[in-house]
């Protein structure tokens, strides 16, 4: 049974498709028409809605896309829709400044800037960018050109009562009354594809462990935003869903001295401010990794066990030396994250096995580290390439050099050539000329809708080039300056 | 900083007066979630739920469709193809060449090929898998090259002439030669396309469609249901955007609905998907420009040449008038002397292109901006000085190439205002100086500006209706034909109302725009729904008011000139009474209290054989100054800042004005930067969701936007108010935006060379740019 709070009453869903949006479930099973689709692949934000989590003793408020976050990811939590806050007559402060300031054209989307907005006015996630446009960018208009929306939410100033509003003693007591440690697991008849399918939502990895021995093929759904699309556009059909968002002990981050554990449920907004604190570069890539709405449901982990080759994370992972802690019934395996990855589609996954947690090992004092994300559009686009870098450089000499891109292979890879050409030579000009031709042996990237593939490999060596340059740098050399956090 | 618009009534006018802004009339509803669009409409018990199967090849002969599997599939209801359709298979808006379902032979990758209704919209989608295809592949011309080559074409080539260019330009003493490619462009309405189909009794059909046509849905319905079109009401309350992408385009999705509601006789709806919409319905005209220029030392044209050659896809839809503004916006403000203008419209084997803001007018003006840029770059002048000095002038100056005279030029003025508040000379002469100290990251300014011309090119299109009813308590409820996609027409032409009643605007309640309300109706299209409407509406209003002081000076026997309407209160000699007063008595007196209202368009007229005439009943004018910034290392790029100055006449509502102005620029600045329609070597689109199709997000608007409207606008011209359209001009400021890239990317080699530079300028187009001009320079 699937439990959540909504205006605040608790819903029990029984018999529901496990793979039923939130969304869909909104639109269509409730006739609740303010959420919008707009693209239903989590990509423009119409269908923003505001999840509540119980974290300690508060709740936190996170902006989601409802289009591709199913029913079960929302056992234990609070759903909040742009109904929930204001009506016509009595309306939110920020749904009265979007109004007020020319906020809205054709006002299709302008719920779920609304949301976006929402969140933001609760005060109640300290992972949110205080930055209005880093707030926004999830949220696609195409009327307005955003000026007056970002003026309204730049005029609201929170009011601690109409806060209070939301979150309070009695959502709390809902929220503690679902009882969220407690495995959840149901059987649905599917009429479509005329099949028995069913969903489990573990609460240990002990549990997690025994249903992937019993189901060795079942689909392990972390935040679904990309597993979200095998169903809302390849109609993929998942047989069984373990939802992981209850597995506690996969949500940890620990900065010990191995170096930093991230588990594998961990999103991405979770997960940023440590990584920003490892180094700006890693920080400034995971801020525009999808959207925040992306980033509140993704995962670390579901990011590395996919095994794009787009992925954003892998690049910089691999270059700081990280090791991928994976685990099964016959216990755990620790290897170095490059190993993971063997070639497109194919990962070093055993049946039954699941990615516990990445280790990033501290940084070398002294170590040069630089990553970079390259796409049409700065935020909210897959990129055409990332690369990453890690130099360690004594007396102008190049000692150690790790050197690795997406986007340039069938998996996230090294530059091995590339990495032999810099080792052993002096941080010089000619040393990088040297090592950028050297990419040309390293990789034999792809055209298709995102670049072609001699753009790949150019700008591959212009980033090795930019990364030298930074190393002494009297000017800018990046379009973006550092955006808030 | 914008300025701040005052809102609110000032002194004794009504509330929502003309010229003062006023929010979106739907804004409280937009907030809440309570505005309902098409998808949002309770659904009648038993509707069905349809999902559209399309065509996997871009050119073939059908071989087989064996659909048996499709129909016993869990939940189907019925599956509907080319041969279902009882009248003709046929939705094009000009030439019958828009098959609803492909029948023997497919044209494009996407074209739909037959429907499946089921009790839910994932039943029908999986049960359209089921479907056994097989085809025979024929060769696909996929691009404008293709087609040239092959010299497929939907109408012969076609020119306009000024002059004698050929003559000229030999005799000039400098002629330079360019090409230049665009891109097409999606239109990415928020709300996708979608219609919901209502059967009435005895035959009759109730659509509820996305749409900016009602009454061309309305008509094609009929026609393809083999019906009266009495028998068919379309309606539509509002879109969640439309760009023109609902002009033709929402007429496929309409029909298809209404074709599943005839043959089972429940309510239907279809509602498509955003990767099937983006790839079955047409898009913005991709475009390859050649130009020939002739000038003197300093950049003064003595004639152009232009060739434009556009990707028609694979029928005609609305091509013809698309390409034919290109040609009329070939010139956008300058006077070309001896300007000899070709088109060539091209059939491919991909979706057919479509109308989209500026309909032809932001390609064919991009090439003669492009060519400012180059011959200033060859006499070696600041552009903006070029281009000043070809602007549009007096007797002798003002002939357009389609001898259409330009009466109302205020181009110079804006642009000098705008160079002057903008700072652009300074700026410039910084960003030069600035480009010559090494660095990664180089600069880029352009001032460019913007003539549109204003009426639809079809003279017949140019008219429009509305109908007024006054209630016995005052109320009043407006109808008129324009259709609300999120510009504000609404809003606009109520304001017209309550000027004309001097009642506030919360006595009006707008409706739905009906086919049952206000028959034959022209799209909202072509940036003429409040000029349009507007006067319709006005000519409704003042009938009605007429009535009402009739009989007030009858009844209390006063003069005629002595009834006067203001602030909600309506005077007659030295009695004064309120609105609703003298309504209910004029009830009583048993006076009409509903009319209706008719314009069209005066002073227009067009020789299309010969394409001469006035097509335009004014221009609208606007300017804009962007400076960029992009990386010579990776092609990433960002505009730092835009300034604008934009003429809307007598601004109907200031605040809505402005949103035009703002959104349609970002909208423009996409096209140019990073919108990319990519298709593979089989025809297929490769970027048809957001996740590769990539629109302006909050973060990409300019770093510095700074917009004004001109203070000093107004129509010479009688429309609503002295008031100018709005919806497509501020689209074309964003050529500023390419122009201050091309310069940008001159300064990676010094300004020492002009870059070939095609749209949309993507990182990889920029450092592709930066690599040739820096390999010419060495």
């Amino acid at each position: 049974m699937i439990r959540f709070v909504l205006d605040g009453e608790i819903q029990e869903l029984v018999d529901v498709d496990p793979t039923r949006t939130v969304l869909e479930w909104l639109r269509e099973d409730e006739h609740r028409v303010g959420t919008k689709e707009g693209c239903a692949e989590g990509d423009c934000g119409a269908c923003t809605a505001v999840i509540g989590e119980l974290i300690e003793d508060r709740v936190r408020y996170r902006a989601i896309n409802t289009c591709i976050y199913f029913l079960p990811m929302l056992h234990g939590k609070e759903l909040v829709t742009v109904e929930s806050i204001g009506v016509p007559d009595q309306l939110h402060p920020v749904q009265q400044a979007m109004a007020d300031g020319d906020g809205t054209q054709c006002g299709f989307c302008t719920p779920g800037f609304v949301m976006s907005l929402f969140a933001k006015y609760q005060g109640s996630d300290p992972a949110l960018s205080e930055d209005v446009d880093n707030v926004l960018a999830g949220n696609l208009c195409r009327c307005t050109g955003y000026r007056p929306i970002q003026e309204a939410a730049a005029s609201v100033e929170p009011d601690a009562g109409l806060q209070a509003r939301f979150g309070g003693p009695k959502t709390r007591d809902l929220l503690k009354s679902l009882h969220i440690s407690e495995a959840q697991s149901a059987e649905y008849q599917d009429p479509h594809f005329e099949t028995a399918r069913r969903w489990h939502r573990p609460t240990s990895e002990e549990e997690l462990t025994d249903l992937l021995k019993r189901y060795p093929s079942a689909t392990l759904v972390a935040g679904a935003t990309d597993v979200g699309l095998w169903v809302t556009k390849q109609h993929r059909l998942i047989e069984t869903a373990i939802v992981l968002n209850g597995v506690t002990s996969l949500n940890r981050i620990e900065e010990t001295e191995q170096g930093l554990r991230i588990g594998a449920m961990v999103t991405y907004s979770d997960a940023i401010a440590h990584l920003a604190r490892l180094h700006p570069d890693f920080g400034e890539l995971v801020r525009r990794i999808g959207s925040t709405q992306v980033r509140n449901s993704g995962t670390i982990g579901g990011n590395i066990a996919n095994g794009s080759p787009i992925g954003d994370t892998p690049p910089p992972l691999i270059v700081l030396n990280a090791q991928l802690e994976l685990a099964s019934s016959e216990g755990a395996r620790t290897i170095p994250l490059e190993d993971f990855f063997i070639d497109y589609g194919k990962q070093d996954l055993r049946t039954g096995e699941y990615v516990r947690s990445v280790l990033i090992p501290p940084l070398a004092d002294g170590l040069v580290f630089r990553t970079y994300k390259i796409s049409k559009r700065f935020n909210q686009d897959i990129s055409a390439l990332c690369g990453a870098f890690a130099f360690e450089i004594e007396d102008g000499v190049v000692t150690s050099a790790r050197v690795a891109f997406g986007g340039m292979a069938a998996t996230p890879k090294r530059a091995a050539a590339c990495e032999a050409a810099l080792t052993g030579q002096p941080w010089t000009e000619a040393t990088i000329d040297e090592a950028a031709n050297a990419m040309a042996r390293d990789y034999a990237p792809i055209t298709d809708m995102r670049a072609s593939a001699p753009y790949r490999m150019k700008t591959a060596q212009n980033l090795l080039r930019k990364a030298f340059l930074e190393t002494g740098a009297p000017n800018r050399t990046r379009i973006l300056e550092g955006v808030r956090l | 900083m914008l300025k701040r618009l005052q809102r609110g009534a000032p002194g004794n006018a009504v509330e929502g007066d003309v010229h003062t802004p006023r929010r979106h009339d739907s804004a409280h509803l937009h907030v809440s979630g309570q505005a309902r669009y098409t998808d949002d409409l309770p659904e009648p018990a038993d509707c069905l739920q349809i999902y559209v199967a399309m065509s996997e090849r871009a050119h073939a002969t059908i071989d087989k469709m064996d659909l048996s599997a499709v129909r016993t599939a869990p939940g189907v209801v019925c599956v509907i193809s080319a041969e279902d359709i009882p009248g003709a298979n046929d939705i094009g808006p000009v030439v019958q060449d828009d098959p609803v379902f492909a029948e023997t032979k497919v044209f494009y990758h996407g074209q739909p090929l037959f429907a499946v209704a089921a009790t839910s919209r994932k039943a029908a989608r999986l049960a359209a898998m089921r479907a056994e295809l097989e085809y025979t592949d024929a060769p696909a011309l996929l691009d404008i090259a293709a087609a040239r080559a092959a010299e497929d074409i939907i109408e012969t080539p076609q020119t306009m002439r000024l002059g004698n260019a050929a003559e000229a330009i030999a005799s000039a003493p400098t002629v330079l030669n360019g090409a230049l490619e665009m891109g097409g462009q999606d239109h990415f309405y928020l709300e996708g396309q979608i219609a919901l189909s209502v059967p009435g009794e005895d035959g009759a059909l109730l659509i509820y469609s996305s749409t900016q046509n009602p009454t061309e849905a309305q008509h094609l319905i009929a026609h393809l249901l083999h019906k009266p079109s009495s028998a068919v009401t379309v309606e539509v309350r509002r879109m969640g955007g439309a760009f023109g992408g609902k002009e033709t385009q929402s007429t496929l999705v309409a029909a298809i609905a209404a074709l599943v509601t005839h043959k089972t006789g429940q309510a239907a709806k279809l509602r498509l998907d955003r990767d099937d919409d983006m790839i079955m319905t047409g898009k913005r005209h991709d475009f390859q420009i050649r130009y020939q220029a002739g000038f003197d030392a300093q950049g003064l044209l003595h004639g152009v040449s232009f060739d434009l050659a556009s990707r028609c896809g694979f029928s005609t839809d609305l091509s013809l008038a698309i390409n034919d503004r290109a040609m009329f916006h070939s010139d956008n403000c300058y006077f070309l002397r001896n300007a000899e203008i070709v088109s060539h419209r091209l059939r491919t084997h991909t979706v057919s292109n479509t109308a989209f803001r500026g309909f032809g007018g932001p390609q064919g003006m991009l090439g003669i901006e492009r060519l400012m840029d180059q011959v200033a770059f060859e006499v070696g002048r600041d552009p903006l000085d070029v281009r000043l000095d070809n602007l549009y002038g007096g007797e002798g100056k003002n002939l357009t190439p389609y001898h259409q005279v330009v009466e109302d030029n205020v181009a110079g003025e804006l642009i000098e205002t705008l160079a002057a508040s903008s700072n652009y000379r300074a700026r410039r002469a910084e960003i030069e100086a600035s480009n010559k100290q090494p660095g990664v990251i180089k600069r880029g300014i352009a001032l460019t500006p913007v003539k549109f011309g204003i009426s639809f090119t079809a003279k017949h299109l140019n008219q429009a209706g509305a109908l007024i009813h006054v209630y016995a308590d005052g109320t009043i409820q407006l109808n008129h034909g324009g259709t609300e996609m999120g510009q504000g027409l609404m809003v606009k032409v109520a304001q017209v109302v309550a000027h004309e009643f001097q009642v506030d605007i919360d006595q009006i309640k707008i409706m739905a725009t009906s086919t049952e309300k206000v028959p034959n109706t022209s799209a909202t299209a072509a940036s003429s729904g409040s000029d349009l409407n507007g006067m319709a509406a006005q000519v409704a209003a003042r009938k009605i008011k007429d009535r009402l002081i009739g009989f007030l000076a009858e009844r209390d026997g006063v003069p005629i000139e002595s009834v006067v309407f203001e602030n909600n209160r309506i005077r007659a000699g030295d009695t004064d009474y309120s609105f609703q007063e003298v309504v209910k008595a004029a009830y009583f007196g048993r006076i009409s209290l509903s009319a209706t209202g008719y314009y069209r368009t005066p002073k227009i007229h067009y020789d299309r054989d010969k394409h001469r005439g006035r097509p335009f009943f004014y221009f609208a004018y606007g300017a804009a100054v962007s400076e960029v910034e992009i990386d010579t290392l990776t092609g990433e790029n960002r505009v730092t800042r835009t300034d604008i100055l934009h003429d809307v006449g007598r601004s109907l509502n200031p605040a809505i004005d402005m949103g035009q102005i703002e959104g349609g620029f970002i909208q423009g600045m996409g096209w140019l930067t990073m919108e990319e329609l990519v298709y593979d070597a089989e025809g297929r689109l490769r970027t048809h969701a957001p996740s590769t199709y990539k629109i302006p997000t909050s973060a990409d608007r300019p770093g510095v936007f700074n917009v004004e409207i001109w203070d000093k606008g107004s129509n010479q011209e009688h429309t609503i108010h002295h008031s100018k359209a709005v919806g497509e001009p501020p689209f074309m400021l964003a050529i500023s935006v390419f122009s201050a890239l091309t310069h940008a990317v001159s300064g990676a080699a010094d300004h020492k060379v002009f870059p070939q530079l095609d749209a949309p300028a993507t990182p990889e187009r920029i450092l592709m740019a930066v690599d040739a001009v820096r390999a010419e320079l060495d």
